[in-house]
């Protein structure tokens, strides 16, 4: 038997102080145009506006890029359409498939070039669009590749079809895994797309529409328009766009579904979240430790799903405060390219702003507020690692979504206490629960009202699993055989 | 001596009993006084539900199934097909998913909570009873906004569902003004799901308030996938190891 070395001795904590040598990605692999335009019909079209978009590490500009006017938007639904009868529907679904494949492979071809373009555009750090978005991207176009001539066996009796025109809009804080989960499955299914990313994370999807062109989709598939909310809004109201899928805020959400109303649109909301991530007394606690860290500071915290309210058993409160807190020391905050780094930068100043403004309101309220020292660079936009405990249900911090790095901390003694207030909240995305005993996992699993669960566990993605919220975290289901349903019309529909 | 014929004025269905409306109203309608249920009705209708959930939802589908089919068999109306369909449910709509990584990872359908259901006017019975069956096949709790100009067929089914075995509150039925209850049905924050009688903005437009599901349901369908539009699925991972 081997034997495992013993933890080192508290003394060789002495080494605070410690420096890593920058490790920083190289940038060269990305060629970035001065200016871009919008991407219709299978080539690239001028807005008369444009903005700036810009690296929120270092408020350093990177490109300028077209704000798509209500026209603009209406030449990419008419181009939408245009391939969507001129043959893509009645493509032989082997062919879609090839596609779907061949973009699958071009994105782990050039994996490493979006990757730095994602983490310089986003802030993200540099390891996780390498080692999560990227792969996670290319593996739902693989997945979704392979329903696209297998639908009558995934719907079976059903004859499904495609729905027509898909309006996709997309969020800043994994802006290419989420076009992979809007625009994976509506190809598949046989359907055309326009595609809004976020306002200030756009350079992804455009690099993204050279993979399209190598890929050879046919014109008119894949259309991609850059542009702030007025944008959004613009695609939202077409008349000739027959789905919209929503990621973002719930209270934008909200607003489209208004705007909806009574056109008979279909419609999918992927909104905010504020997850509890439950410990129990029987937990091992450095491993909810780390799961309590992943849950949080994971992309700064710019998560919908982000484990925000730890829920911690009174009797281990103590101990799992101390060791978290021990922990947040060694974090390492700074330079997204940095392949060390481990919490980048907020996505923007008006993002920054917000979480700024709830921090305040937590401390405001009484909850006590600790923050590791670290050093922040002086350009850009960052936000420390934080941990509020002492908090009440009714603060703000325990009941409004921050999406920053930002964590919350309550306590419980029962189960049936940890399930109430897990449950007291608006939203109902996701939540993690940590113990030993099989039957509370069941248990807790069964009675949170939340769309995924983690047992031992927290943030992890499948292109297989369904993901998605109850409650005002939205309705519909992206990944697995679920998230092909919004795309598809069904006989039963009687259309 | 001759009897004098005095109307019946028939009552709401709520949590398993027949209380006036506790405006006192009562309107006339297929040659009946019919209660007039108020905005307060329609709240205590509410409570009266989300207090039902976890009851009606923790029973067994099995269970569930075999009160549903003698509700359908005592009314020798639709309904039996839905109600086949409460232990198959997971099966169908739920299951494993073969993630890439030491986990194990399933996905099983859950009720949504509570449903508001405008029922649709013609036809009153079978369009009611569609509308409602697979919304407790699902296992969700009701309340019906029963047709306000033939809210008989709403009143004879809570006479059957009052002597079934489906628990009080499951399903609570108002009578009285489309115009004065739906618009506070579709706002109403502790309802999770909106079933309507038809496409209506306004209506729809208030559903937003808290992301309600909204079902544009229509009394002929009868594909069992109608019980997914009531339904949430929930995804659990556990990491697998030694």
């Amino acid at each position: 038997m081997t034997e495992i070395p013993a933890h080192p001795p508290p003394a060789t904590l002495a080494f605070r102080g410690f420096e890593y040598a920058a490790a920083p990605e190289s940038r060269a692999i990305v060629r970035l145009d001065d200016a871009y335009g919008l991407y219709v019909g299978g080539a690239w079209r001028d807005a008369a506006e444009s903005y700036t978009t810009i690296s929120p590490a270092t408020e350093e500009p990177l490109a300028r890029v077209g704000q798509a006017s209500a026209e603009d938007v209406g030449a990419a639904v008419a181009a939408a359409r245009g391939a969507y009868e001129d043959g893509w529907s009645a493509l032989r679904p082997a062919e879609r498939a090839k596609y779907l494949f061949r973009i699958a492979r071009l994105l782990q071809e050039r994996a490493r070039e979006f990757a730095v373009l994602e983490s310089l555009n986003g802030g993200k750090p540099i390891k996780e669009s390498r080692d999560v978005d990227l792969p996670l991207a290319a593996a739902h176009f693989f997945y979704y590749a392979g329903w696209a001539d297998k639908l009558e066996y995934a719907f079976p009796n059903r004859r499904p079809r495609p729905v027509g025109v898909a309006g996709q809009i997309i969020p800043w804080n994994f802006p290419l895994l989420m076009l992979a989960w809007k625009i994976a499955p509506a190809l598949a299914a046989g359907n055309t797309v326009v595609l809004k990313p976020a306002e200030t994370t756009p350079l992804t999807a455009l690099l993204f529409c050279d993979v399209v062109r190598q890929a050879e989709l046919p014109p008119g598939v894949v259309n991609i328009v850059t542009g702030d909310g007025r944008t959004g809004a613009a695609l939202v109201e077409h008349p000739d766009v027959d789905k919209i899928a929503f990621t973002g805020s719930t209270e934008v959400g909200k607003a489209i579904q208004r705007e909806l109303a009574g056109t008979g649109k279909r419609l999918t909301l992927e909104l905010g979240g504020k997850a509890a991530n439950i410990v129990f007394d029987d937990a091992p606690l450095d491993q909810a430790v780390e799961g309590i860290v992943n849950g949080i500071y994971f992309n700064q915290g710019h998560v919908c799903c982000a484990g925000s309210r730890l829920l911690v058993q009174e009797s281990i409160q103590e101990p799992l405060i101390e060791k978290l807190k021990r922990r947040l020391t060694t974090l390492r905050v700074g330079d997204p390219l940095d392949k060390n780094t481990d919490v980048g930068a907020i996505n923007s100043a008006a993002q920054l702003r917000k979480i700024e403004e709830l921090v305040a309101a937590g401390e405001q309220e009484g909850a006590e507020i600790y923050q590791p020292p670290c050093r922040l660079p002086e350009q850009g936009y960052w936000f420390a690692p934080t941990v509020f405990t002492g908090v009440a249900q009714s603060h703000r911090i325990a009941q409004e979504e921050i999406f920053g790095p930002v964590l919350s901390v309550l306590s419980f003694r029962t189960p049936e206490e940890a399930l109430e207030k897990a449950n007291n909240t608006a939203y109902g995305l996701s939540a993690g629960v940590w113990t030993e005993k099989g039957s509370r996992i069941l248990w807790m699993a069964q009675r949170l009202r939340a769309g995924v669960v983690w047992a031992n566990t927290f943030n992890r993605f499948d292109p297989t699993s369904p993901f998605g919220g109850y409650k005002e975290s939205g309705f519909g289901r992206e990944g697995g055989l679920h998230g092909l349903e919004p795309y598809l019309r069904f006989d039963e529909d009687g259309a | 001596m001759s009897r004098v014929p005095v109307k019946k004025t028939y009552k709401l269905y709520l949590g398993g009993a027949f209380p006036r409306s506790e405006s006192g109203r009562t309107y006339e309608a297929e040659e009946h006084n019919i209660a007039q249920a108020s905005r307060k009705d329609l709240r205590d209708a509410v409570r009266v539900a989300r207090g039902a959930t976890g009851k009606w939802a923790g029973m067994t589908a099995y269970n569930r199934g075999q009160v549903l089919y003698r509700v359908a068999e005592m009314m020798e109306a639709r309904g039996a097909e839905f109600a086949e369909w409460t232990d198959k449910l997971a099966q169908v709509l739920g299951g494993a998913n073969p993630v890439a990584g030491p986990y194990f990872n399933f996905t099983m359908p859950e009720p949504t909570g509570v449903v508001g259901i405008v029922a649709p006017g013609e036809p009153a019975l079978l369009g009611l009873v569609s509308r409602l069956a697979p919304v407790l096949a699902g296992g969700n709790t009701a309340v019906v906004v029963a047709s306000e100009t033939h809210p008989r067929a709403a009143i004879e089914l809570a006479e059957v569902l009052a002597t079934s075995d489906v628990p009080g509150g499951v399903v609570n039925i108002l009578t009285g003004r489309r115009d004065e209850l739906a618009p506070h049905l579709a706002s109403h924050l502790d309802v999770d799901a909106l079933d309507l009688d038809r496409g209506d903005a306004e209506l729809e437009r208030a559903a937003a308030e808290n992301v309600k599901r909204v079902v544009l349901g229509r009394g002929d369908v009868q594909s069992p996938y109608e019980i997914s539009s009531f339904l949430e699925l929930k995804t659990v991972w556990h990491p697998m190891g030694q």
